[in-house]
């Protein structure tokens, strides 16, 4: 088995070598570097807006361009939370415990360095699980019938949309409501018009753009504007030379980076657990079982090394259930699986089979964007220093004529770009009702192909609704889904017991996420 | 005790109004996904709704729309229970100036963007939201929507191939 992963991986590396790959991935993980730099921009947003840009090129150019972007916003969004204490990016919001108080020591420069190598190490880590991870699930996955496929994506929704961040409830009724907005427009079978309110232009759908435009685009802005986040840029003068860490410190983090890196890799195994919940785990365990853990968000750097490494390997680790199953766990996840499906590519279990070049390629695109990022990382950490002044009265105006452009350019449709605006207004609405609308996107993209496959499970069954738990596999799903929304019922009745109000994570500015 | 009264009973009816606000947030979520559960599933009663074995097109977005009002009254409902500090109704202060000029910005650009082309859309859009920040200068705007306004007109148009048109009349608004 390692030999055919290991050819198989060269195959990989022949593809992405290839000079146009080559250039689009590194286009992609410097586009995501910055934007995971500039305060308020997320790779959400960004992919949305590349999204339509990849319509002409191939599929698997597109895909390694829009991935790049996601896991270098990662990179960049650590520079951010170090240097100026700023958590834009979720993912990065408990580094600022520990890596604020390290630049304010003067040492934020070897907070970087040491990010920088964490990452690598946990990007790697994630990288190679999903190597002999994703074909053994396919193997698996390749047995699933309609019935199966329908209860992995309940499970899925579910766990997407309750564990990730804000009310379960909320998240859940969010999922619902993506599933809703997904299936507007023509009926797959009889192609009946539905949810079109007799508008032609909806006959075709709403544009995942518009939708992921109009939520973390509009509605984000609406929110940001005004808000005077204050920058400190006094610490912020880190040069290469002072990145280096010193033989102790990296004594210090090699632990923690390592620890840090497995529960980014277990947390990326379970669907909607992302880097953001992993990161979070691993800062808390590494106190948990520090000798001294009062000494943490003093400046420890091994508080620095943890999070990261483990939001690194989560962030990798993601692509395996997207990629094998066709199941994304969070938000960026979804996205991609739309630009698969504008591809015309049908994500799921076959995927590695029938497009060995997309998913191969993607891996070995990984490791060469991961080398690039510490690349463009540690020699030109001046200019990322440079790129986090630039104010957001700029960044919003030049963001939004992106997101019109890109609306438009997605179908030259100016009717999108209209139903972005609306669905901006809307999603603010939703914010402001303290909805985390992430999950919508999550329904949206399953929900098509989850309506295909429930209509056809009832067909092969004739219409016995209770075969999802006579076939075991799919039963093993639904017990756990089940299981999942009893426990969050039980920590809910728990809270009206013992009324206690949770120690609330780092507020986050901006969930551009 | 009279003036007593006066002086406790505002402060107290304050409080008692801030308490039935705040708690008001869950409910109205509650009751939006209700509205829109109830458009989807009146709208899904259009379509033949078919048996379990045989779906029609109807029968999903009924399903859909009645699991999001069950959703929406679970939301109001559990709000009940909870306490106010955790309803906190975190309505920021309205930003008015700033809210209508990221919405005119897009629509300008698809009004100008039919009528005129891709240059004067771009340059409009970008001016109007410029202006929704305090802080941005008549001079700032200018030169901020000049520069995105050549670089996209150079990269969509040009680099990318964009069909639009730069600069246009079609006569139609």
């Amino acid at each position: 088995m390692v030999e055919t992963a290991l050819t198989d991986l060269m195959y990989g590396f022949s593809v992405a070598f290839e000079p146009h790959n080559i250039m689009w991935c590194f286009l992609g993980v410097l586009v995501g570097n910055m934007v995971g730099v500039l305060p308020g921009m997320g790779p959400v947003a960004t992919i949305s807006i590349l999204l339509p840009l990849t319509f002409g090129m191939k599929p698997v150019a597109a895909i390694l361009m829009l991935a790049g972007v996601y896991y270098g916003s990662q990179y960049g969004g650590a520079i951010c939370s170090i240097l100026l204490n700023l958590p834009c990016h979720p993912p990065h919001a408990v580094t600022c415990l520990d890596g604020y108080p390290l630049t304010k020591m003067g040492k934020g420069g070897t907070a970087l360095g040491v990010t920088v190598i964490s990452s690598f190490v946990g990007a790697s880590w994630g990288i190679t699980e999903m190597i002999f991870l994703a074909p053994l699930l396919v193997s698996v996955a390749l047995k699933f019938g309609p019935a199966e496929v329908c209860s992995l994506m309940l499970l899925g929704l579910l766990a997407g949309s309750t564990l990730a961040r804000g009310s379960p409830l909320k998240g859940i009724t969010m999922t619902v409501l993506g599933l809703t907005i997904g299936i507007v427009g023509a009926d797959i079978e009889t192609g009946t018009p539905r949810l079109t309110f007799g508008l032609m232009e909806l006959y075709d759908g709403v544009e995942i753009v518009a939708l992921a435009l109009g939520v973390f685009g509009i509605a984000e802005f609406m929110r940001s504007i005004n808000q005077d986040i204050k920058l400190d840029m006094r610490y912020a003068n880190v040069r290469m030379r002072d990145m280096w860490p010193s033989r102790e410190d990296l004594k210090k983090s090699i632990a923690p980076m390592f620890r840090g890196t497995l529960i980014g890799s277990l947390c990326a195994l379970i669907p909607g657990t992302g880097p953001t919940i992993a990161s979070f785990v691993s800062y808390a365990t590494e106190k948990k079982i520090s000798r001294n853990p009062e000494k943490f968000g003093t400046g420890v750097i091994g508080g620095v090394a943890c999070p990261e490494a483990s939001t690194h390997s989560s962030v990798q680790g993601d692509f395996i259930p997207t990629m094998s199953l066709g199941i994304p766990g969070d938000t960026t996840m979804a996205l991609l699986l739309g630009a698969l499906i504008i591809q015309g590519i049908v994500p799921g279990p076959q995927l590695i089979s029938q497009h060995p070049d997309i998913f191969w390629g993607l891996i070995a695109s990984f490791w060469i964007g991961n080398i690039l990022l510490v690349v463009l990382n540690v020699p030109m950490i001046g200019l990322w220093v440079k790129l986090l002044a630039v104010p957001y009265k700029y960044l919003y105006p030049s963001a939004l004529f992106f997101v019109c452009i890109g609306v438009y350019g997605a179908n030259n449709d100016m009717f999108q770009v209209g139903l972005t605006i609306f669905i901006g207004i809307f999603g603010y609405i939703l914010l402001l009702l303290d909805f985390h609308p992430a999950p919508i996107l999550l329904g949206f993209v399953l929900g098509p192909r989850f309506e295909e496959n429930f209509r056809r499970a009832m067909l092969i069954s004739r219409g016995d609704i209770f075969v999802f738990v006579k076939h075991p596999i799919s039963a093993v799903f639904v017990g756990l889904s089940a299981l999942l929304i009893l426990l969050q019922v039980y920590l809910w009745l728990r809270r009206l017991k013992w009324p206690m109000r949770l120690p609330q994570a780092a507020a986050t500015p901006s969930q551009a996420e | 005790m009279r003036p007593r009264e006066s002086r406790s009973f505002p402060h107290k009816s304050q409080n008692n109004v801030r308490r039935l606000f705040s708690l008001k947030r869950d409910y109205y979520a509650g009751a939006l996904m209700m509205l829109l559960g109830l458009i989807t599933a009146h709208e899904g009663s259009n379509y033949p709704m078919g048996t379990l074995y045989q779906m029609g097109p109807g029968y999903f977005p009924i399903a859909l729309g009645i699991l999001l009002i069950f959703l929406g009254a679970l939301i109001a409902l559990t709000a009940i229970g909870s306490t106010v500090e955790e309803q906190e109704f975190s309505m920021p202060k309205p930003e008015w100036r700033g809210w209508a000029c990221i919405i005119a910005g897009p629509v300008l650009f698809i009004v100008l963007g039919r009528s005129t082309g891709m240059l004067p859309a771009t340059f409009a859009c970008v001016f109007v939201a410029a202006l929704g920040d305090r802080e941005t200068t008549l001079k700032g705007a200018l030169v901020l929507s000049t520069v995105v306004t050549i670089f996209g007109v150079l990269l969509f148009h040009y680099l990318l191939q964009l069909p639009m048109p730069v600069l246009t009349w079609s006569g139609q608004w």
